[in-house]
Protein backbone atom coordinates (compact mmCIF):
# COMPACT_ATOMS: atom_id res chain seq x y z
CA UNK A 1 0.00 0.00 0.00
CA UNK A 2 2.77 2.64 0.91
CA UNK A 3 4.72 1.82 -2.17
CA UNK A 4 1.55 2.39 -4.41
CA UNK A 5 0.74 5.38 -2.65
CA UNK A 6 4.76 6.68 -3.61
CA UNK A 7 4.17 5.27 -6.75
CA UNK A 8 1.31 7.94 -7.31
CA UNK A 9 3.18 10.90 -5.68
CA UNK A 10 6.20 9.99 -7.71
CA UNK A 11 3.66 10.94 -11.08
CA UNK A 12 2.05 13.68 -9.22
CA UNK A 13 5.30 15.51 -8.82
CA UNK A 14 6.87 14.69 -11.98
CA UNK A 15 3.88 16.34 -13.73
CA UNK A 16 3.92 19.45 -11.42
CA UNK A 17 7.71 20.00 -12.09
CA UNK A 18 7.15 19.53 -15.61
CA UNK A 19 4.12 21.84 -16.09
CA UNK A 20 6.78 24.19 -14.16
CA UNK A 21 9.36 24.05 -16.44
CA UNK A 22 6.83 24.46 -19.32
CA UNK A 23 5.28 27.48 -17.80
CA UNK A 24 8.89 29.28 -17.42
CA UNK A 25 9.07 28.65 -21.64
CA UNK A 26 5.06 29.28 -21.87
CA UNK A 27 6.37 32.92 -20.35
CA UNK A 28 9.52 33.23 -22.85
CA UNK A 29 7.65 32.74 -25.81
CA UNK A 30 4.76 34.82 -24.43
CA UNK A 31 6.79 37.58 -24.28
CA UNK A 32 9.22 38.78 -27.30
CA UNK A 33 10.06 42.13 -25.95
CA UNK A 34 12.15 39.84 -23.99
CA UNK A 35 14.40 38.83 -26.80
CA UNK A 36 17.83 39.20 -26.65
CA UNK A 37 19.16 38.95 -30.08
CA UNK A 38 20.86 41.96 -31.52
CA UNK A 39 20.72 42.44 -35.23
CA UNK A 40 24.06 43.49 -35.21
CA UNK A 41 24.92 44.86 -39.10
CA UNK A 42 21.31 46.43 -39.18
CA UNK A 43 21.58 48.41 -35.39
CA UNK A 44 25.02 48.76 -35.81
CA UNK A 45 24.39 53.15 -34.87
CA UNK A 46 21.91 51.90 -32.30
CA UNK A 47 23.69 49.23 -30.69
CA UNK A 48 24.82 49.68 -26.95
CA UNK A 49 27.45 47.18 -25.36
CA UNK A 50 26.46 46.42 -22.01
CA UNK A 51 28.94 48.54 -19.11
CA UNK A 52 31.45 45.56 -18.04
CA UNK A 53 31.99 44.55 -21.89
CA UNK A 54 36.06 44.29 -22.23
CA UNK A 55 36.54 46.13 -26.02
CA UNK A 56 39.92 47.47 -25.79
CA UNK A 57 42.48 49.75 -23.12
CA UNK A 58 41.96 53.56 -24.12
CA UNK A 59 43.29 56.11 -22.08
CA UNK A 60 41.12 58.71 -21.09
CA UNK A 61 41.75 62.40 -21.96
CA UNK A 62 40.20 65.84 -20.58
CA UNK A 63 38.95 68.54 -23.07
CA UNK A 64 42.57 70.50 -22.50
CA UNK A 65 43.91 67.00 -24.09
CA UNK A 66 45.37 65.72 -20.27
CA UNK A 67 45.70 62.37 -19.44
CA UNK A 68 46.27 60.64 -15.86
CA UNK A 69 49.22 58.37 -16.46
CA UNK A 70 52.08 58.91 -14.34
CA UNK A 71 53.83 56.82 -16.15
CA UNK A 72 54.53 54.17 -13.16
CA UNK A 73 54.58 51.55 -15.65
CA UNK A 74 52.31 49.14 -13.10
CA UNK A 75 50.64 48.37 -16.01
CA UNK A 76 53.39 47.00 -17.91
CA UNK A 77 54.69 45.17 -15.03
CA UNK A 78 51.26 43.69 -14.41
CA UNK A 79 50.62 42.64 -18.16
CA UNK A 80 51.10 38.79 -18.71
CA UNK A 81 51.52 38.99 -22.34
CA UNK A 82 54.11 42.31 -22.48
CA UNK A 83 50.89 43.90 -24.58
CA UNK A 84 52.02 47.91 -22.68
CA UNK A 85 55.31 49.39 -23.55
CA UNK A 86 55.37 52.82 -21.72
CA UNK A 87 58.17 54.74 -23.16
CA UNK A 88 58.97 57.78 -20.55
CA UNK A 89 61.42 60.45 -20.97
CA UNK A 90 62.98 63.10 -18.35
CA UNK A 91 61.69 66.68 -18.44
CA UNK A 92 62.42 69.62 -16.92
CA UNK A 93 59.79 71.89 -14.97
CA UNK A 94 59.96 75.43 -14.45
CA UNK A 95 61.20 75.43 -11.05
CA UNK A 96 64.25 73.14 -12.23
CA UNK A 97 63.04 69.92 -11.12
CA UNK A 98 63.21 67.14 -13.33
CA UNK A 99 60.01 65.05 -13.48
CA UNK A 100 59.30 61.56 -15.47
CA UNK A 101 56.27 61.94 -18.07
CA UNK A 102 55.52 59.38 -20.46
CA UNK A 103 57.16 59.59 -23.67
CA UNK A 104 54.38 57.33 -25.49
CA UNK A 105 52.07 54.61 -24.07
CA UNK A 106 52.34 51.60 -26.37
CA UNK A 107 49.50 49.15 -27.10
CA UNK A 108 49.65 45.81 -28.65
CA UNK A 109 45.69 44.82 -29.48
CA UNK A 110 46.83 42.01 -31.21
CA UNK A 111 48.49 40.79 -28.05
CA UNK A 112 45.86 41.32 -25.26
CA UNK A 113 43.59 38.92 -23.93
CA UNK A 114 41.11 41.83 -22.15
CA UNK A 115 42.07 39.83 -19.04
CA UNK A 116 41.78 43.54 -17.21
CA UNK A 117 44.55 43.26 -14.73
CA UNK A 118 46.19 46.64 -16.19
CA UNK A 119 42.92 48.75 -15.57
CA UNK A 120 42.57 46.99 -11.77
CA UNK A 121 46.78 47.81 -11.33
CA UNK A 122 46.36 51.71 -12.81
CA UNK A 123 46.85 53.75 -9.22
CA UNK A 124 45.38 56.67 -11.11
CA UNK A 125 42.29 55.03 -13.17
CA UNK A 126 44.17 57.09 -16.36
CA UNK A 127 43.25 53.34 -18.49
CA UNK A 128 39.63 51.93 -18.51
CA UNK A 129 38.43 49.39 -21.17
CA UNK A 130 36.13 51.00 -24.54
CA UNK A 131 33.37 49.77 -25.50
CA UNK A 132 34.47 49.52 -28.99
CA UNK A 133 34.56 46.08 -30.20
CA UNK A 134 35.42 46.32 -34.34
CA UNK A 135 39.11 45.68 -34.44
CA UNK A 136 38.89 44.30 -37.82
CA UNK A 137 42.33 45.67 -40.05
CA UNK A 138 44.36 44.67 -42.92
CA UNK A 139 47.70 45.01 -41.93
CA UNK A 140 48.81 43.62 -37.99
CA UNK A 141 51.04 46.72 -37.86
CA UNK A 142 48.06 48.95 -37.44
CA UNK A 143 46.91 47.16 -33.92
CA UNK A 144 49.62 48.38 -32.53
CA UNK A 145 48.42 51.74 -31.13
CA UNK A 146 50.11 54.44 -29.52
CA UNK A 147 47.28 55.60 -26.51
CA UNK A 148 48.67 59.09 -25.76
CA UNK A 149 47.65 61.78 -27.87
CA UNK A 150 49.99 63.80 -29.98
CA UNK A 151 50.69 67.00 -27.00
CA UNK A 152 49.05 65.51 -24.49
CA UNK A 153 49.98 66.20 -21.07
CA UNK A 154 49.69 65.06 -17.39
CA UNK A 155 46.59 66.50 -15.85
CA UNK A 156 47.55 69.15 -12.78
CA UNK A 157 47.70 66.98 -9.42
CA UNK A 158 47.80 64.11 -10.34
CA UNK A 159 51.21 62.27 -9.29
CA UNK B 1 -24.05 19.61 -41.05
CA UNK B 2 -23.52 21.78 -44.55
CA UNK B 3 -19.65 21.39 -44.40
CA UNK B 4 -17.94 21.19 -47.87
CA UNK B 5 -17.40 17.60 -48.92
CA UNK B 6 -14.74 16.82 -50.87
CA UNK B 7 -16.28 14.15 -52.59
CA UNK B 8 -17.84 16.07 -54.56
CA UNK B 9 -14.48 17.41 -55.88
CA UNK B 10 -13.10 13.94 -56.29
CA UNK B 11 -16.51 12.45 -57.66
CA UNK B 12 -15.89 15.81 -60.44
CA UNK B 13 -12.78 15.01 -61.42
CA UNK B 14 -13.52 10.92 -61.90
CA UNK B 15 -16.50 11.33 -63.89
CA UNK B 16 -14.70 13.87 -66.20
CA UNK B 17 -11.66 11.59 -66.26
CA UNK B 18 -13.96 8.73 -66.81
CA UNK B 19 -15.86 10.38 -70.05
CA UNK B 20 -13.50 9.43 -72.84
CA UNK B 21 -10.65 7.37 -71.16
CA UNK B 22 -10.99 3.62 -70.18
CA UNK B 23 -11.43 2.75 -67.03
CA UNK B 24 -7.54 1.70 -66.31
CA UNK B 25 -6.28 4.96 -67.84
CA UNK B 26 -8.67 6.42 -64.82
CA UNK B 27 -7.49 4.84 -62.56
CA UNK B 28 -3.41 5.35 -63.33
CA UNK B 29 -4.51 8.94 -63.89
CA UNK B 30 -5.78 8.83 -60.56
CA UNK B 31 -2.84 7.52 -58.71
CA UNK B 32 -0.24 9.59 -60.58
CA UNK B 33 -2.95 12.65 -59.26
CA UNK B 34 -2.60 11.27 -55.78
CA UNK B 35 1.00 10.64 -55.97
CA UNK B 36 2.26 14.10 -56.89
CA UNK B 37 -0.15 16.01 -54.56
CA UNK B 38 1.06 13.43 -51.62
CA UNK B 39 4.63 14.04 -52.75
CA UNK B 40 4.02 18.27 -52.70
CA UNK B 41 2.41 18.02 -49.67
CA UNK B 42 5.60 15.72 -48.18
CA UNK B 43 7.50 18.46 -49.32
CA UNK B 44 6.10 21.43 -48.14
CA UNK B 45 5.63 20.00 -44.77
CA UNK B 46 9.30 19.58 -44.07
CA UNK B 47 9.77 23.17 -45.32
CA UNK B 48 7.36 24.69 -42.85
CA UNK B 49 7.87 22.10 -40.48
CA UNK B 50 11.22 23.23 -40.35
CA UNK B 51 10.61 26.68 -40.49
CA UNK B 52 8.24 26.44 -37.56
CA UNK B 53 10.40 23.87 -35.35
CA UNK B 54 13.45 26.66 -35.62
CA UNK B 55 11.34 30.04 -35.20
CA UNK B 56 9.49 28.58 -32.40
CA UNK B 57 12.83 27.11 -30.93
CA UNK B 58 14.13 30.19 -31.32
CA UNK B 59 11.69 31.61 -29.43
CA UNK B 60 11.53 29.48 -26.33
CA UNK B 61 15.28 30.67 -25.73
CA UNK B 62 14.63 34.11 -26.18
CA UNK B 63 16.56 34.73 -29.75
CA UNK B 64 15.17 35.16 -32.98
CA UNK B 65 16.11 32.34 -35.09
CA UNK B 66 16.98 32.65 -39.02
CA UNK B 67 16.39 36.60 -40.11
CA UNK B 68 18.58 36.87 -43.21
CA UNK B 69 17.41 34.76 -45.86
CA UNK B 70 14.23 36.95 -46.74
CA UNK B 71 11.76 38.99 -44.80
CA UNK B 72 11.75 36.99 -41.48
CA UNK B 73 14.09 34.53 -42.94
CA UNK B 74 11.21 32.96 -44.47
CA UNK B 75 13.30 31.15 -47.90
CA UNK B 76 15.57 29.86 -44.83
CA UNK B 77 14.59 26.45 -45.28
CA UNK B 78 14.28 26.17 -49.27
CA UNK B 79 17.87 27.84 -49.43
CA UNK B 80 19.11 24.60 -46.69
CA UNK B 81 16.92 22.28 -49.42
CA UNK B 82 19.08 23.60 -52.36
CA UNK B 83 22.19 23.75 -50.17
CA UNK B 84 21.80 20.17 -49.17
CA UNK B 85 20.46 18.77 -53.00
CA UNK B 86 23.71 19.78 -54.16
CA UNK B 87 26.02 18.49 -51.51
CA UNK B 88 27.86 15.55 -52.55
CA UNK B 89 26.42 11.84 -51.38
CA UNK B 90 29.78 10.31 -49.44
CA UNK B 91 29.41 7.24 -48.19
CA UNK B 92 31.76 5.37 -45.85
CA UNK B 93 34.59 3.61 -46.58
CA UNK B 94 33.31 -0.06 -45.13
CA UNK B 95 29.81 0.69 -45.55
CA UNK B 96 27.26 -1.54 -46.75
CA UNK B 97 26.59 0.42 -49.80
CA UNK B 98 23.30 -1.15 -50.72
CA UNK B 99 21.87 -1.57 -47.15
CA UNK B 100 23.32 2.62 -46.91
CA UNK B 101 21.48 3.70 -49.68
CA UNK B 102 18.22 1.55 -49.00
CA UNK B 103 18.00 2.92 -45.51
CA UNK B 104 16.69 6.36 -46.41
CA UNK B 105 14.12 5.59 -48.66
CA UNK B 106 12.61 2.96 -46.08
CA UNK B 107 11.88 5.62 -43.57
CA UNK B 108 10.23 7.73 -46.27
CA UNK B 109 8.20 4.58 -47.74
CA UNK B 110 7.06 4.16 -44.27
CA UNK B 111 6.04 7.86 -44.00
CA UNK B 112 4.29 7.83 -47.21
CA UNK B 113 2.55 5.47 -46.43
CA UNK B 114 1.39 6.45 -42.84
CA UNK B 115 0.65 9.95 -44.33
CA UNK B 116 -1.77 8.25 -47.08
CA UNK B 117 -4.18 7.15 -44.28
CA UNK B 118 -4.30 10.74 -43.21
CA UNK B 119 -8.26 12.03 -42.87
CA UNK B 120 -7.48 15.64 -44.30
CA UNK B 121 -10.97 16.95 -44.56
CA UNK B 122 -13.93 16.06 -45.20
CA UNK B 123 -14.09 13.27 -48.18
CA UNK B 124 -10.19 14.30 -48.23
CA UNK B 125 -9.39 10.57 -47.78
CA UNK B 126 -6.78 8.40 -49.74
CA UNK B 127 -6.70 5.72 -47.83
CA UNK B 128 -9.81 4.68 -45.50
CA UNK B 129 -9.45 1.04 -44.51
CA UNK B 130 -11.74 -0.50 -42.03
CA UNK B 131 -8.51 -1.62 -39.75
CA UNK B 132 -6.84 2.19 -40.10
CA UNK B 133 -5.58 2.70 -36.72
CA UNK B 134 -4.19 -0.83 -37.05
CA UNK B 135 -2.65 0.11 -40.62
CA UNK B 136 -1.25 3.45 -39.26
CA UNK B 137 0.36 2.19 -36.49
CA UNK B 138 1.72 -0.87 -38.12
CA UNK B 139 3.26 1.36 -40.77
CA UNK B 140 4.74 4.29 -38.63
CA UNK B 141 6.85 1.61 -36.81
CA UNK B 142 8.02 0.49 -39.73
CA UNK B 143 10.87 3.35 -39.67
CA UNK B 144 12.04 1.85 -37.18
CA UNK B 145 13.67 -1.05 -39.84
CA UNK B 146 15.51 2.08 -41.84
CA UNK B 147 17.23 3.73 -39.08
CA UNK B 148 18.25 0.12 -38.00
CA UNK B 149 19.43 -0.22 -41.49
CA UNK B 150 21.07 3.34 -41.25
CA UNK B 151 22.64 2.08 -38.35
CA UNK B 152 24.35 -1.00 -38.80
CA UNK B 153 25.31 0.07 -42.57
CA UNK B 154 27.37 3.11 -41.98
CA UNK B 155 30.06 1.56 -40.04
CA UNK B 156 30.58 3.61 -37.55
CA UNK B 157 29.91 3.01 -33.76
CA UNK B 158 27.52 6.20 -33.26
CA UNK B 159 25.73 4.99 -35.92
CA UNK B 160 25.16 1.19 -34.09
CA UNK B 161 24.97 2.64 -30.72
CA UNK B 162 21.76 5.41 -32.26
CA UNK B 163 19.93 2.62 -33.67
CA UNK B 164 20.07 0.25 -31.02
CA UNK B 165 18.94 3.29 -28.83
CA UNK B 166 16.16 3.63 -31.56
CA UNK B 167 15.15 0.10 -31.83
CA UNK B 168 14.52 -0.12 -28.02
CA UNK B 169 12.86 3.10 -27.80
CA UNK B 170 10.67 2.42 -30.86
CA UNK B 171 9.87 -0.82 -29.39
CA UNK B 172 9.06 0.04 -26.08
CA UNK B 173 7.02 3.24 -26.81
CA UNK B 174 4.29 1.49 -29.45
CA UNK B 175 3.09 -0.39 -27.46
CA UNK B 176 1.60 3.10 -25.26
CA UNK B 177 0.43 4.54 -28.45
CA UNK B 178 -1.25 1.55 -29.24
CA UNK B 179 -2.91 1.45 -26.32
CA UNK B 180 -3.65 4.43 -25.84
CA UNK B 181 -5.52 4.99 -29.25
CA UNK B 182 -7.23 1.69 -28.26
CA UNK B 183 -8.67 3.46 -25.22
CA UNK B 184 -10.82 5.65 -28.04
CA UNK B 185 -11.62 2.65 -29.96
CA UNK B 186 -13.34 1.14 -27.37
CA UNK B 187 -15.64 4.54 -27.29
CA UNK B 188 -15.61 4.84 -31.07
CA UNK B 189 -16.44 1.10 -31.40
CA UNK B 190 -14.68 1.27 -34.98
CA UNK B 191 -10.87 1.19 -36.16
CA UNK B 192 -11.67 2.84 -39.40
CA UNK B 193 -10.73 6.72 -39.57
CA UNK B 194 -13.71 7.82 -41.09
CA UNK B 195 -15.81 5.97 -38.62
CA UNK B 196 -14.15 7.39 -35.64
CA UNK B 197 -14.66 10.89 -36.90
CA UNK B 198 -17.93 10.58 -37.23
CA UNK B 199 -18.70 9.92 -33.88
CA UNK B 200 -17.27 12.44 -32.63
CA UNK B 201 -19.88 14.65 -34.57
CA UNK B 202 -21.57 15.86 -30.68
CA UNK B 203 -18.26 16.06 -29.05
CA UNK B 204 -14.72 15.24 -29.24
CA UNK B 205 -13.68 11.98 -27.09
CA UNK B 206 -10.74 13.84 -25.32
CA UNK B 207 -14.17 16.02 -23.60
CA UNK B 208 -16.92 12.98 -23.94
CA UNK B 209 -14.85 10.48 -22.47
CA UNK B 210 -13.99 11.95 -18.78
CA UNK B 211 -10.69 11.55 -17.03
CA UNK B 212 -9.83 8.42 -18.69
CA UNK B 213 -9.86 10.00 -22.31
CA UNK B 214 -7.51 12.57 -21.00
CA UNK B 215 -4.67 10.27 -19.24
CA UNK B 216 -5.17 8.27 -22.58
CA UNK B 217 -4.40 11.81 -24.62
CA UNK B 218 -1.64 12.68 -22.07
CA UNK B 219 0.12 9.38 -22.38
CA UNK B 220 -0.62 9.29 -26.17
CA UNK B 221 1.35 12.89 -26.55
CA UNK B 222 4.31 11.35 -24.20
CA UNK B 223 4.60 8.12 -26.20
CA UNK B 224 3.93 9.56 -29.92
CA UNK B 225 6.52 12.20 -29.14
CA UNK B 226 9.20 9.15 -28.44
CA UNK B 227 8.21 7.73 -31.41
CA UNK B 228 9.31 10.20 -33.46
CA UNK B 229 12.55 10.36 -31.48
CA UNK B 230 12.50 14.10 -30.96
CA UNK B 231 11.70 16.32 -28.02
CA UNK B 232 13.47 14.73 -24.95
CA UNK B 233 13.33 11.52 -26.25
CA UNK B 234 15.83 12.36 -28.87
CA UNK B 235 18.40 9.23 -27.66
CA UNK B 236 18.68 7.75 -30.97
CA UNK B 237 20.31 11.16 -31.67
CA UNK B 238 21.70 12.51 -28.75
CA UNK B 239 24.06 15.10 -30.45
CA UNK B 240 26.26 15.39 -27.13
CA UNK B 241 27.05 11.58 -27.09
CA UNK B 242 26.77 10.20 -30.71
CA UNK B 243 27.51 13.37 -32.84
CA UNK B 244 24.20 12.50 -34.78
CA UNK B 245 23.38 8.66 -33.79
CA UNK B 246 22.26 6.84 -36.84
CA UNK B 247 22.57 9.68 -39.69
CA UNK B 248 26.18 10.42 -38.65
CA UNK B 249 27.63 9.14 -41.52
CA UNK B 250 25.13 10.33 -44.05
CA UNK B 251 25.22 13.07 -46.22
CA UNK B 252 23.31 15.41 -48.99
CA UNK B 253 19.89 13.96 -50.26
CA UNK B 254 20.00 11.19 -48.09
CA UNK B 255 20.68 12.89 -44.93
CA UNK B 256 17.74 15.41 -46.17
CA UNK B 257 15.63 12.37 -46.27
CA UNK B 258 15.74 11.37 -42.85
CA UNK B 259 15.55 15.00 -41.26
CA UNK B 260 12.34 15.64 -43.36
CA UNK B 261 11.05 11.93 -42.51
CA UNK B 262 11.86 13.14 -38.78
CA UNK B 263 9.23 16.10 -39.17
CA UNK B 264 6.43 14.79 -41.58
CA UNK B 265 6.59 11.78 -38.73
CA UNK B 266 5.83 14.78 -36.56
CA UNK B 267 3.10 15.63 -38.40
CA UNK B 268 1.88 12.07 -38.47
CA UNK B 269 1.60 11.73 -34.80
CA UNK B 270 -0.27 15.07 -34.40
CA UNK B 271 -2.19 13.89 -37.51
CA UNK B 272 -3.47 10.80 -35.71
CA UNK B 273 -3.83 12.23 -31.95
CA UNK B 274 -6.01 15.25 -33.78
CA UNK B 275 -8.28 12.46 -35.45
CA UNK B 276 -8.65 10.70 -32.61
CA UNK B 277 -9.07 12.73 -29.64
CA UNK B 278 -9.89 16.00 -31.02
CA UNK B 279 -12.06 15.05 -33.16
CA UNK B 280 -10.76 15.41 -37.14
CA UNK B 281 -11.76 17.63 -39.36
CA UNK B 282 -14.85 18.16 -37.01
CA UNK B 283 -15.65 21.79 -35.90
CA UNK B 284 -15.64 22.69 -32.50
CA UNK B 285 -19.37 21.92 -31.37
CA UNK B 286 -20.86 22.36 -27.69
CA UNK B 287 -24.56 20.93 -26.80
CA UNK B 288 -27.58 22.41 -28.38
CA UNK B 289 -25.88 26.38 -28.95
CA UNK B 290 -27.29 26.01 -32.39
CA UNK B 291 -26.01 29.99 -33.37
CA UNK B 292 -22.55 28.68 -32.45
CA UNK B 293 -22.10 25.08 -33.85
CA UNK B 294 -23.30 27.29 -36.66
CA UNK B 295 -20.65 29.62 -36.93
CA UNK B 296 -18.10 26.85 -35.89
CA UNK B 297 -19.48 24.82 -39.28
CA UNK B 298 -18.79 27.69 -41.53
CA UNK B 299 -14.82 27.15 -41.10
CA UNK B 300 -13.90 24.60 -43.79
CA UNK B 301 -12.66 21.23 -42.47
CA UNK B 302 -9.50 21.24 -43.90
CA UNK B 303 -8.98 24.23 -41.66
CA UNK B 304 -9.97 22.53 -38.41
CA UNK B 305 -7.89 19.32 -39.58
CA UNK B 306 -4.77 21.65 -40.13
CA UNK B 307 -5.38 23.75 -36.85
CA UNK B 308 -5.49 21.27 -34.30
CA UNK B 309 -2.31 19.60 -35.84
CA UNK B 310 -1.03 22.82 -35.76
CA UNK B 311 -1.35 23.20 -32.16
CA UNK B 312 -0.31 18.99 -31.38
CA UNK B 313 3.06 20.06 -33.18
CA UNK B 314 3.44 23.37 -31.25
CA UNK B 315 3.13 21.49 -28.11
CA UNK B 316 5.34 18.71 -29.01
CA UNK B 317 8.28 21.55 -30.19
CA UNK B 318 6.83 23.00 -26.33
CA UNK B 319 8.13 19.53 -25.02
CA UNK B 320 11.55 19.45 -26.93
CA UNK B 321 12.31 22.86 -25.75
CA UNK B 322 11.77 22.91 -22.27
CA UNK B 323 12.70 18.95 -20.92
CA UNK B 324 15.96 17.93 -20.61
CA UNK B 325 16.71 14.89 -22.55
CA UNK B 326 16.41 11.30 -20.71
CA UNK B 327 18.68 8.69 -20.01
CA UNK B 328 18.22 5.41 -21.44
CA UNK B 329 17.58 3.56 -18.68
CA UNK B 330 15.12 6.56 -17.20
CA UNK B 331 13.34 6.09 -20.72
CA UNK B 332 12.83 2.66 -20.54
CA UNK B 333 11.74 2.95 -16.85
CA UNK B 334 8.93 5.60 -17.53
CA UNK B 335 7.65 3.13 -20.09
CA UNK B 336 7.44 -0.13 -18.88
CA UNK B 337 6.89 0.96 -14.63
CA UNK B 338 5.17 4.44 -15.71
CA UNK B 339 3.36 4.77 -18.74
CA UNK B 340 2.34 1.05 -19.54
CA UNK B 341 0.75 -0.01 -16.36
CA UNK B 342 -1.51 3.60 -15.92
CA UNK B 343 -2.40 2.70 -19.81
CA UNK B 344 -3.88 -1.11 -18.71
CA UNK B 345 -5.53 0.19 -15.80
CA UNK B 346 -6.84 3.06 -18.05
CA UNK B 347 -7.93 1.06 -20.56
CA UNK B 348 -9.92 -1.16 -17.86
CA UNK B 349 -11.56 1.76 -16.64
CA UNK B 350 -12.92 2.95 -19.90
CA UNK B 351 -14.13 -0.49 -20.84
CA UNK B 352 -16.50 -0.37 -17.47
CA UNK B 353 -17.03 3.52 -18.71
CA UNK B 354 -18.11 2.71 -21.96
CA UNK B 355 -20.21 -0.52 -20.61
CA UNK B 356 -21.84 1.19 -18.40
CA UNK B 357 -22.86 3.27 -20.55
CA UNK B 358 -21.05 6.37 -18.00
CA UNK B 359 -19.67 8.44 -21.02
CA UNK B 360 -21.43 11.23 -23.00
Amino acid sequence: MKAIVKYIISIISALRTLIKGMAITGHYISHPKEIITQQYPENRETLKMFDMFRGEVVLTHNEDNEHMCTGCSACEVVCPNGTIEIISKRIEMPDGKKKKVIDKFVYHLSMCTFCNLCILSCPTDAIKMSQDFEHAVFDRSQLTKVLNKPGSKLMEGVR
Amino acid sequence: MNIYDFKNLTDSIHASLSVNLSPTAVTIIEFIIIASAFMILFTLLGLVLVYAERKIAAFFQLRLGPMRVGKWGIAQTAADAIKLILKEPLVTKNADKFLFNLAPFIIILSTFLALGAMPFAKGLHALDFDIGILYLTAVSSFGVIGILIAGWSSDNKYSLIGAMRSGAQVVSYELSVGLSLLTVVILAGSLQFSEIIASQETGWWIFRGHIPAMIAFIIFMIAGTAETGRGPFDLPEAESELTAGFHTEYSGLKFAFFFLAEFVNMFIIAGIGATVFLGGWMPFHIGNWEGFNKIMDFIPSLFWFFGKVAFLIFLMMWFKWTFPRLRIDQLLRLEWKYLLPINLVNILVMAFIVLMGWHF
